[in-house]
């Protein structure tokens, strides 16, 4: 029997926020959902937000799932969780804030939280129209494990939020490698990759990466970053348009900006906006 | 609150009745069987009873039994007995629905060199036996089936197998570790060249079990050490656990006659679980069944949720959803009976005793509706229409 903790068992034998949200079409608002899992995967979720549009915050969030103890646990905790965020809040939430909330999940549960924090971001995402790479549309040749439909860009990541170090912690993490088997040597070349240490060059690159990623939603509200220069720790950007006159903007985007890198590149890095020697 | 304990095929418990012939053993007569004085010589003769007990639960010779740990030990022992008996026969046939203990042996035996057809089942869990005929050929050693399966509780028939696997000449293995105690096997005119037995699974204790090795049938042993069960197991007996599996045989002989009115309370708690939730099959059920074993598929939502809301109600069940183990894939039984993905997460395996009652069958057809209709409640899934969630690898396309 897995020795889950007190606050999941709560939260499953009394689910918070368990149902939908209906979209009344009401002015200054905004529903969506986020799915993920399959009914053959053995979970999924589907998340529904409510976003008062003007704020850009969440006033309500909802949850059905389909899974184990966990799952419904971890999705029950995420819906509490980002209640009256604002969206950039929300989006720094990690499947390691789902499971501390938690107070603990057994390490072959870990999936249900990544889960959580994918429903997350698909939903947001979905609302601002930004398709990020680990959530797209994949094609044929991106799965590393086709058991579970689960791409590479979403191991990576998976490996560089938890700092994992074995292809079993991802199987855990991810369900990656948990069917046949037959790519958890492909598992193996990820962590390879991910947890070797960065030269500069491979920084900038991934870095640049992040931004490209970034850039839609910045240009959307009229702004753009730019990568300046790497020392050390240290990421200089350029925050442009909109963004580079705005002081609130600027401090609110230099942390979504470090937030995102630090969960995608190294976790240690501090970025600090430049204004480019002209 | 008192357990309702409906996971017989995981565990039975202790017959009282086992345990007092057993504790003896445990206290004064803790003698050697194999010593040469008359403290020792009296456990021996403990131990030829319970052989004998054994021999005639199954129809068999006490000679034909040999004492074991329980049914991996005796699985291991038979395959790796028969391939030792044909050293230049690399091929051995299985079924796809077989205990782990008898699969991955299989695999272990594949890196060894080994070729090893897994015989598949229909959606009722039957065996296609043409396909078990063109599966054996002249390098063929072994055949290696389950009389019963533990998770649907789905009989075999053996005597059927059992006359092809002997007219290519090829030994026969079979696992009955789910089957003994609970329906009448006759070894005397049978088949069957080995056979596998538990001790735990009909009211003896855990860490005891037999392996039937039919006279004249050339045996290799596993263990290698001293003279114990006549070259055949070594190793210091579990003499208690001998004397207790003994027993069982006997009670469970005398109690075979009730396994009626065990499969009467199976079919009602069945019959009425179907009856009041919608959306819910008994897996298995076009084939003969043993009598205490209930596979009920809840469709759309997932077996781990189930057995922790039963567990609340203090019901023992169990699941073979992906999430009640380390292995993220579903039971490999209900996946080869081909099952869709909406009942293979949500299964329940209900397994009864000679124990259990009435009043138990309705403390579950109490409380399983409001389990099922709360979970359903969370569930995104209400029909089998959902395509988004129907694979992982179609999901984002749609």
């Amino acid at each position: 029997m897995w020795n889950y903790s007190d606050k999941v068992l709560d939260l499953f034998y009394n689910p918070r926020n368990q149902g939908v949200i209906e979209d009344t079409q009401e002015p200054g608002f905004a529903v969506v959902r986020g799915e993920v899992g399959s009914i053959a995967c053995g979970d999924a979720l589907r998340l529904h937000l409510k976003i008062d549009v003007a704020q850009d915050r969440i006033v309500d969030a909802r949850f059905q799932t389909f899974g184990c103890t966990s799952a419904i646990a971890s999705s029950s905790a995420l819906t509490e969780m980002v209640k009256g965020l604002t969206l950039d809040e929300a989006l720094a939430i990690t499947n390691q804030d789902i499971v501390a909330y938690l107070g603990g999940l057994p390490q072959q549960k870990m999936h249900c939280s990544v889960m959580g924090q994918e429903a997350l971001e698909k939903a947001i995402y979905q609302y601002r129209g930004i398709t990020p790479p680990h959530l797209g549309e994949h094609a044929e040749g991106e799965w590393v494990c086709t058991c579970f439909g689960v791409t590479r860009e979403q191991i990576r990541r998976v490996i560089q939020q938890n700092r994992l170090t074995t292809a079993e912690a991802v199987t855990h993490y991810t369900k990656a490698g948990g069917g046949c088997g037959s790519c958890l040597r492909l598992v193996d070349e990820i962590l390879a990759e991910a947890t070797a240490p960065m030269t500069n060059v491979q920084k900038i690159q991934k870095i640049q990466s992040v931004l490209a990623d970034l850039r839609p939603y910045l240009q959307a509200d009229g702004g753009d970053v730019e990568l300046f220069d790497v020392h050390g720790d240290r990421v200089s950007v350029v925050l442009k348009g909109a963004c580079g006159s705005c002081a609130s903007r600027v401090t609110t985007l230099k942390e979504v900006i470090e937030q995102r890198l630090r969960q995608e590149v190294w976790p240690a890095l501090v970025v600090e906006a430049v204004r480019p020697v002209s | 609150m008192t357990v309702v304990y409906l996971d017989n095929n995981a565990t039975t418990a202790v017959d009282p009745e086992v345990l007092a012939a057993m504790l003896p053993y445990l206290t004064e007569y803790y003698g050697n069987p194999s010593s040469m004085h008359r403290f020792g010589g009296q456990v021996a003769k403990a131990i030829q009873t319970a052989r004998e007990q054994v021999a005639d639960l199954l129809g068999a010779l006490p000679t034909e039994i040999v004492f074991t740990s329980g049914g991996t030990e005796g699985n291991n022992t038979a395959i790796r007995s028969a391939l030792a008996a044909f050293p230049d026969r690399r091929h051995i046939v299985t079924t796809q629905v077989e205990h782990a203990c008898v699969l991955n042996l299989c695999k272990t035996l594949e890196k060894q060199g080994y070729r090893v057809t897994y015989l598949s089942v229909d959606r009722h869990g039957m065996l296609d036996l043409l396909e078990l005929e063109a599966a054996l050929t002249g390098d063929t050693a072994v055949v290696s089936t389950m009389y019963a399966n533990n998770e649907t509780g789905v009989i075999f028939p053996i005597e059927q197998i059992g006359q092809i696997v002997k007219s290519r000449g090829v030994l026969f293995h079979v696992d009955a570790v789910q089957a003994v105690g609970k329906i009448p096997i006759s070894l005397h005119h049978s088949t069957i060249d080995f056979l596998t037995l538990s001790g735990h699974k009909f009211h003896a204790p855990k860490g005891v079990g037999a392996l039937f090795v039919r006279r004249g049938v050339r045996f290799y042993p596993y263990l290698i050490g001293g003279h114990q069960e006549r070259n055949r197991r070594a190793g210091t007996e579990n003499v208690a656990g001998i004397v207790g599996l003994g027993k069982a045989a006997a009670l469970a002989q005398s109690y075979l006659q009730q396994q009626g009115a065990v499969a009467a309370l199976r079919d009602r708690l069945e019959q009425t679980l179907v009856a009041q939730i919608p959306d819910t099959v008994v897996n298995g059920q076009g084939s003969p069944r043993l009598p205490n074993t209930a596979n009920i598929g809840f469709k759309y939502i997932e077996g781990e949720a189930i057995l922790l809301m039963l567990d609340r109600e203090g019901i023992c069940a169990s699941s073979g959803s992906a999430c009640t183990s380390d292995s993220l894939e579903p039971s490999h039984v209900l996946q080869a009976m081909g099952l869709p993905h909406s009942v293979l997460h949500g299964s329940i395996r209900f397994s009864l005793s000679r124990y259990t009652t009435a009043a138990d069958i309705d403390r579950v057809t109490a409380v399983m509706p409001e389990i099922v209709a709360r979970l359903r409640a969370l569930s995104p899934f209400q029909t089998e229409e959902e395509a988004w969630l129907q694979s992982p690898t179609l999901a984002t396309h749609v």
